[in-house]
Formats: C-alpha cells, sequence, structure tokens
C-alpha cells in the first residue's frame, strides 16, 4: 500500500478520535438548548470548572484557600489527604448538581419567558462568573490530572500494523493515542447512557416532554424546575467528563474554558437539538479538518484546521440552517 | 459651605493620587484569564522586587517606589486601557509583558516619552534606539532566541548541523512567527531543512502537527508557544516518543507550568532562557526576610524561585538599575519618564554589578546604547529534571549570531522608519 496512504488513513482515524472529543463538549450545549431552548455559552467553563472541582477534591486543596489565609492570616493550602479518583469524581458530579441547582434557582427561574437573546446573555454572565469562582475556590495554577487514564501512542496498535507497510521503512505503524481511544470508549458509553435515560425513563420522558413544549408539560403536572435542574445536572456530568479528557491532555488550566470553540462548527453542523448530530457532527468535523490539513494544510502554509471548521459549518448554515440533524426550521407567514 | 466642599475636595484628590515624590513604575500583569498561570508568577517578582528595595533600601537613591498594578487579563485592548488610564500617574516605564500590547504601545509610548520594556518580547527591531527611541528589549529578543538554539544544536553536533532536519512548531500569530526569518537565514548559513509547523490559537488540538513531526521524523524540534499551546505539544512529544533531549522550546515556552502536566515524561526537555533559574542566590535571602516574612510578598508568596517569578524579579531589577544610572545622570533623585529613558540608554549590566545586587551569574552582562537597545543578545539553554522537579541551565550563555541578526534588525527597523516618517538618529 503507498504510503501516503497509510498516513491518510492513519491521519483519518485520529481525526476519528478528535472528532469524539469535540463531539463530548457539543453533548454539553445540545442536552441544555434541546430542554430549554438556551445557548449555553458557559459550557465550557463548566467543563474547566468540573476539572477544577475534581483536581482540587482529588488533590485535598483547601477550597478559597487565598481568600481564607488573606482575611485570617493562616497558612492553610491543602488538608494534607489525597481522595481516589472515582470518589471524587463522584463528590464532583454532587457539586455540580449544587451549581445546576443554583444557576437555575438564581438565575434561569427569574428569566423564564425571556427572549433567547437574554437568555444567551445571562449564560455570557453565567460564564465570568463561574471562571473568577473557580479561579477564588482552586487557584489559577496549571494542575496535572491523573485520574489512571492511559496516554502515549499504543505500542500494541503501531506494532500489529507495521506489516501494512509491507517494509516500507517510512511506516512505522499506526499511531492511535490511548486516551483517544479510551475518550472514545467513553463517550459511545455516554451517549449510550444518553438515550437509554431520555427514552426509558420517567425522567428522561418528563425531559424531552419539557423539550418539546413546556406549556403542555406543565399542564401535565411535570415540574419545570426539576426538569431543568436536572438538564443542568447532566450537562455538567458532561462536562465533568469533557474536562476530564481535555485537562488529561493539557493539564486542568483556564485554556480548558476555550473549547467551547471547538464545539461551535460541530453544533452548526450536527444541528443544535440532536444528540446523534452532536456525535455525527464531531466526527466529521475531526475528520474534515484533519484531512484537509493533511491534504490541502502544506499546500497553503497549514494551520487550517480551525479554518476549515468553521468554514464548512458556514456551508451548512446556508444550505441546512437547522444542521444534518437539527429540527426543520418551519414558519408561516 | 462651598468653599469647604472644594477644600474637602482638594483635600481628597491630593489624598488620592500618588505622591509625586515616589518612583512610579507600572506592571501591566495579568492574574486573570487563561493566562494567569504564567502572568501571576511574573507579576510578583516584579511587585516582590520593589517591595524589597521599599523595604531594604528606602527605594531607590531615597526616593520610595510606588508600583501601579493594572490587570491587562493578556488582551490589547485591555493592555492600551491599562496604559492610558496609569501614564497620568507619573509611570517612569512599561513592561508590557505581551507583544500584542507592545506594538500598540510602541507609537503612544514614543509620542508621550514614556520608555517601554519588552524584555524577551515585542518588536525584534526595537534593538535598533536609533529608530526606536523610546523602545528597549535587552538583554535579549526573538531572534537572538532562534539563533542561540541554533548554536546550541551546533554545539551538540561538534560544529555541524548541515542536513539535520529541524522542525519549527510555532504559535500561528505575530509572536509565533518571529523566528522563521532568522531560522531561514540561519539555514542558509548552516544548511540544515528548515520545516515549518503553525499551530492555531489557542493550540489544544495539535495533532496534525505531532502526525506529521512523527512521519517526517525531524532530528529537533524547537518551539514558539505560549500558554496552553506548550503543556499540549510537550504532552504530544512524549506521546509520539520524541527524544525530549531534541524539543527546544523559546523561553516563554519554558516554565514549570509547561512541564508539569506531562509528570516524568517531561524530563529533558529543554528551554532557551536570558536569566538563571531557582533561588539560590543572596537577593533571595533578604526577600524571605523583608517581604514574605513580613507579610508583604505579592500574590499568595508561593511563586519564589520558579522561572517566570525569576523573569519578573529580573524585569524590576533592571528598571530599578536603569532608575539608579537616570538619577545619576540627572543629579536628581526625583526622575521624570524622560530622564529613565536616558536611564535605560545608558544602563551597563556587569557581573560585579548583579553580584552586588545578591544575584551573581543572574543574567548575562551587556550595555545598551542608543544605537543597541536590545544588549548583546546573550542566551543559554535550561532543561527541566522532572525527578527534582527543577529546571537545570546546562550551558553557558552564548551570544546570538549577529553576522546574520544585525542586518536583518536593520532591515526591519529602517523599513519601519520608512513608513512612519521617523528620521533616523541619536539624541
Amino acid at each position: 500500500m503507498p504510503t501516503q496512504l497509510l498516513f491518510g488513513a492513519e491521519v483519518f482515524l485520529n481525526g476519528l478520535m478528535a472528532g469524539v472529543l469535540y463531539a463530548l463538549v457539543a453533548l454539553g450545549f445540545v442536552l441544555i438548548y434541546k430542554a430549554s431552548g438556551i445557548f449555553n455559552y458557559a459550557q465550557g467553563v463548566m467543563a474547566l470548572f468540573a476539572a477544577l472541582t475534581l483536581v482540587g477534591i482529588m488533590d485535598g486543596q483547601v477550597p478559597f484557600s487565598h481568600l481564607i489565609n488573606a482575611m485570617l492570616g493562616t497558612d492553610v493550602h491543602h488538608f494534607g489527604w489525597h481522595v481516589n479518583a472515582l470518589i471524587s469524581i463522584i463528590l464532583t458530579m454532587g457539586v455540580m448538581i449544587v451549581l445546576a441547582y443554583c444557576v437555575q434557582q438564581f438565575v434561569f427561574r427569574h428569566l423564564v419567558g425571556q427572549e433567547p437573546i437574554i437568555l444567551f446573555m445571562a449564560t455570557i454572565g453565567l460564564a465570568y462568573f463561574m471562571e473568577g469562582f473557580g479561579d477564588l475556590m482552586w487557584g489559577s495554577d496549571i494542575k496535572k490530572l491523573d485520574v489512571g487514564l492511559p496516554q502515549g501512542g499504543s505500542f500494541w496498535i503501531e506494532e500489529n500494523s507495521q506489516w501494512l507497510g509491507f517494509g516500507n521503512e517510512e511506516f512505522y505503524g499506526f499511531f492511535l493515542d490511548q486516551l483517544d481511544i479510551v475518550a472514545t470508549g467513553i463517550a459511545a458509553i455516554l451517549v449510550i447512557v444518553l438515550v437509554l435515560f431520555s427514552q426509558y425513563t420517567k425522567q428522561g420522558r418528563a425531559m424531552r416532554a419539557v423539550a418539546d413544549d413546556h406549556q403542555a408539560a406543565l399542564s401535565v403536572g411535570i415540574s419545570l424546575n426539576f426538569i431543568w435542574v436536572m438538564v443542568w445536572s447532566v450537562a455538567g456530568f458532561v462536562a465533568l467528563v469533557a474536562g476530564i479528557m481535555w485537562g488529561a491532555k493539557s493539564g486542568v488550566q483556564f485554556s480548558l474554558s476555550l473549547i467551547a470553540l471547538k464545539a461551535l462548527p460541530v453544533l452548526m453542523l450536527g444541528g443544535f437539538t440532536s444528540i446523534p448530530g452532536a456525535i455525527v457532527g464531531g466526527l466529521i468535523i475531526g475528520v474534515g479538518e484533519k484531512m484537509f490539513e493533511f491534504i490541502v494544510g502544506p499546500m497553503v502554509g497549514g494551520a487550517t484546521e480551525n479554518w476549515f471548521a468553521y468554514v464548512l459549518a458556514l456551508l451548512f448554515l446556508v444550505f441546512r440552517p437547522q444542521g444534518l440533524f437539527g429540527e426543520k426550521i418551519i414558519e408561516r407567514v | 459651605m462651598k468653599m469647604k466642599l472644594i477644600t474637602a475636595a482638594v483635600a481628597a484628590l491630593v489624598a488620592a493620587s500618588p505622591a509625586m515624590a515616589d518612583l512610579t513604575f507600572s506592571s501591566l500583569s495579568y492574574r486573570t484569564g487563561p493566562y494567569a498561570a504564567n502572568g501571576i508568577p511574573f507579576a510578583d517578582g516584579y511587585a516582590d522586587y520593589f517591595t524589597l528595595l521599599n523595604e531594604r533600601d528606602g527605594g531607590i537613591g531615597g526616593e520610595k517606589i510606588n508600583l501601579v498594578e493594572c490587570e491587562t487579563g493578556y488582551n490589547t485592548e485591555k493592555g492600551v486601557e491599562c496604559y492610558e488610564s496609569t501614564k497620568g500617574s507619573g509611570a517612569l516605564v512599561y513592561q508590557p509583558l505581551s507583544t500584542g500590547i507592545t506594538y500598540q504601545l510602541i507609537p503612544k509610548a514614543t509620542a508621550d516619552g514614556i520608555p517601554v520594556h519588552s524584555m524577551g518580547y515585542g518588536r525584534t527591531s526595537a534593538k535598533n534606539g536609533k529608530v526606536f527611541s523610546n523602545i528597549f528589549n535587552y538583554p535579549a529578543n526573538y531572534w537572538d532566541g532562534a539563533s542561540v538554539a541554533i548554536k546550541h544544536l551546533l554545539d551538540i553536533n561538534g560544529g555541524d548541523i548541515s542536513g539535520k532536519k529541524i522542525a519549527l512548531v510555532y504559535h500561528n500569530s505575530a509572536y509565533g512567527k518571529e523566528p522563521i526569518r532568522t531560522l531561514e537565514e540561519l539555514s542558509k548559513k548552516h544548511g540544515y531543512d528548515l520545516s515549518l509547523l503553525p499551530v492555531d490559537h489557542p493550540g489544544q488540538e495539535q495533532k496534525s502537527q505531532w502526525l506529521q513531526i512523527r512521519r517526517e521524523r525531524p532530528d529537533y524540534v524547537i518551539m514558539w508557544g505560549w500558554g496552553v499551546m506548550n503543556q499540549v505539544a510537550i504532552q504530544e512529544a512524549v506521546n509520539i516518543r520524541f527524544p525530549m533531549e531534541n524539543f527546544i522550546g523559546i523561553w516563554w515556552s519554558g516554565s514549570e507550568n509547561d512541564v508539569k502536566p506531562a509528570g516524568e515524561a517531561a524530563d529533558g526537555y529543554k528551554a532557551l532562557t536570558f536569566h538563571n533559574v531557582g533561588s539560590d542566590y543572596p537577593l533571595y535571602e533578604d526577600i524571605q526576610d523583608y517581604v514574605v516574612d513580613a507579610g508583604l510578598a505579592a500574590g499568595a508568596g508561593d511563586q519564589i524561585g520558579t522561572v517566570l517569578y525569576n523573569r519578573g524579579l529580573y524585569a524590576a531589577m533592571l528598571a530599578a538599575e536603569a532608575a539608579k544610572t537616570a538619577q545619576k545622570i540627572h543629579g536628581t533623585s526625583a526622575i521624570t519618564p524622560a530622564m529613565m529613558r536616558d536611564g535605560m540608554e545608558n544602563l551597563e549590566m556587569t557581573e560585579g554589578k548583579m553580584t552586588a545586587l545578591g544575584l551573581p551569574n543572574f543574567g548575562p552582562s551587556f550595555k545598551v546604547s542608543c544605537e543597541n537597545h536590545g544588549g548583546d543578545g546573550f542566551g543559554a539553554v535550561t532543561q527541566w529534571d522532572a525527578k527534582a522537579g527543577e529546571w537545570k541551565m546546562i550551558t553557558d550563555y552564548m551570544q546570538s549570531d549577529q553576522d546574520v541578526l544585525a542586518p536583518l534588525v536593520a532591515a526591519d527597523s529602517e523599513a519601519y522608519a520608512k513608513e512612519n516618517n521617523i528620521t533616523p538618529g541619536c539624541n
């Protein structure tokens, strides 16, 4: 097989893996938009906040230690213990549920019936608040996140795919990052769980009912408050998963909130209201941008990935504004 | 009643204004936002040195130091706002701490007669003081950095790197593109093959670039990164098992923040520097006694001795020494920004001077002049020791290739002079 073809296949596979990571971020947006019509600008910051909280709990960091020390003249930073990763994830999820409750209780409950742009603006405010709150709570240093996920290229795949080169010394076997493989597995499980939850549980059906028609859902006794807290909690969980995957790559730091930028073209492509759309959109963007960079990048000086993702999304906006799987927009005059 | 109100207002204004006899220094810091992890240690080092001078020496030349800090969030617009809002306080010199902000301040500060010190960043050709009268970038600039990296590679290859493959992984911005011209010129001289791999901002996703590196197997990778791009690049290099000792970052890609997320696997990664590392200097004992123990440390006081803390402290030390030089030249302790500019232009840092300050072998010796606002272009190489959790200086300071760089600086600064109708010259 020609080497370039093998390299292309390697880029394709890595694009799929990258797409899964993009989809993980996009999923959180979709969940909230689908259930409440809110485009949650704070989704990236939620991933950051969740990851910060996870590392803080794991490392036994004293929350608000800088503030406490400044006010009381103390010098406390750590409790002196380390918490198991699984327990930390559960505790972090608890924090995200509390956060969801607070967001609903103190922000969106007061904005029911407001224009979508008002709700969007509220999420911008929420993003800034959470970023500052996370900084105050856990500090702004870059933290290493180690929940036991494997990192680095898989030796097994590399060694067992070398034969494809038929002795070609330029081909060293396929490179696939173990973290990306794990992320793919986790994302698959997450999507299956989300689908099962929304199809087969009482709360899931209530969530879908609210997504379909708030008024009708309310009239049959579904508590909007409860559903929205639940949706924000589920989005918080998705943000935590995304935060773990991205944080394992770069360390947990405030740039993590910028991963939302990677989700936007995915949403435009897949549609804002479709969970499968987020996954398929993520995969198309991931593969598309990597293949474009591989084939066209060298001719134009590289760094085409962001450009390609947004241009592709723009094309979809022009020809199919609702995205691949979004609900068809019908407006009667 | 009216008189009383006016008197009270004037009194309040006087109380609120900084004492004009103080020497005011500005600190355009970024303690918030995506780059806060890098901004905090620099700002802490900058502030702690001035606090030390106030507490130990009573300021500079008998004048207390008034440090005005303004949060930029590493945002160019905010940085310019900070400049505009603080220049009235009589700030003697600005450290923009961002190439973007520096570019914006070059014409403004020059018009206002206020000097700017962009230490290891900003516009490289500002080295030519005949064109950039108020801009200083000593002791080294980006082009020096690129040249020092190549010199190091020459050193470890017995002086011959012809035929070697070198890849530049760079932030796809004006900052990241700075070394390209220099590396291209040096490739003609030394015969290496240069490949360019831009990374889009912010740099969280670099799979394509590192797959390309894995395919092409360059002998060395040089990185011009910033923020999250650094941590991801180092992790990706680890993932493809690229030898860390063949991976060299510019000084903005060489702090503890950049290597720690990758853990022990980052061991051996190299970075350039223009100042020394660690805290084993007599001056740090004074910092402990007069600043930390006195409860006056900036921030949380937990950054002392880190790479970026040292850089902030070094910047403050150079500013203080320039102020002392200005006081000497003009025979007054209450210097103005214009006098400070003169002090910077006549600054001379020697090993003897740094030893006397409690910072032996901390930075290179250099002399500034009207023709040369950038120092002598000395840099060194540090290496990360993951087990010890510290950076180690592995080379002496070496001078960049002035034969190649001087014509580049001259050409770029002359082009700027032509565009802006500046007649190059010394006052």
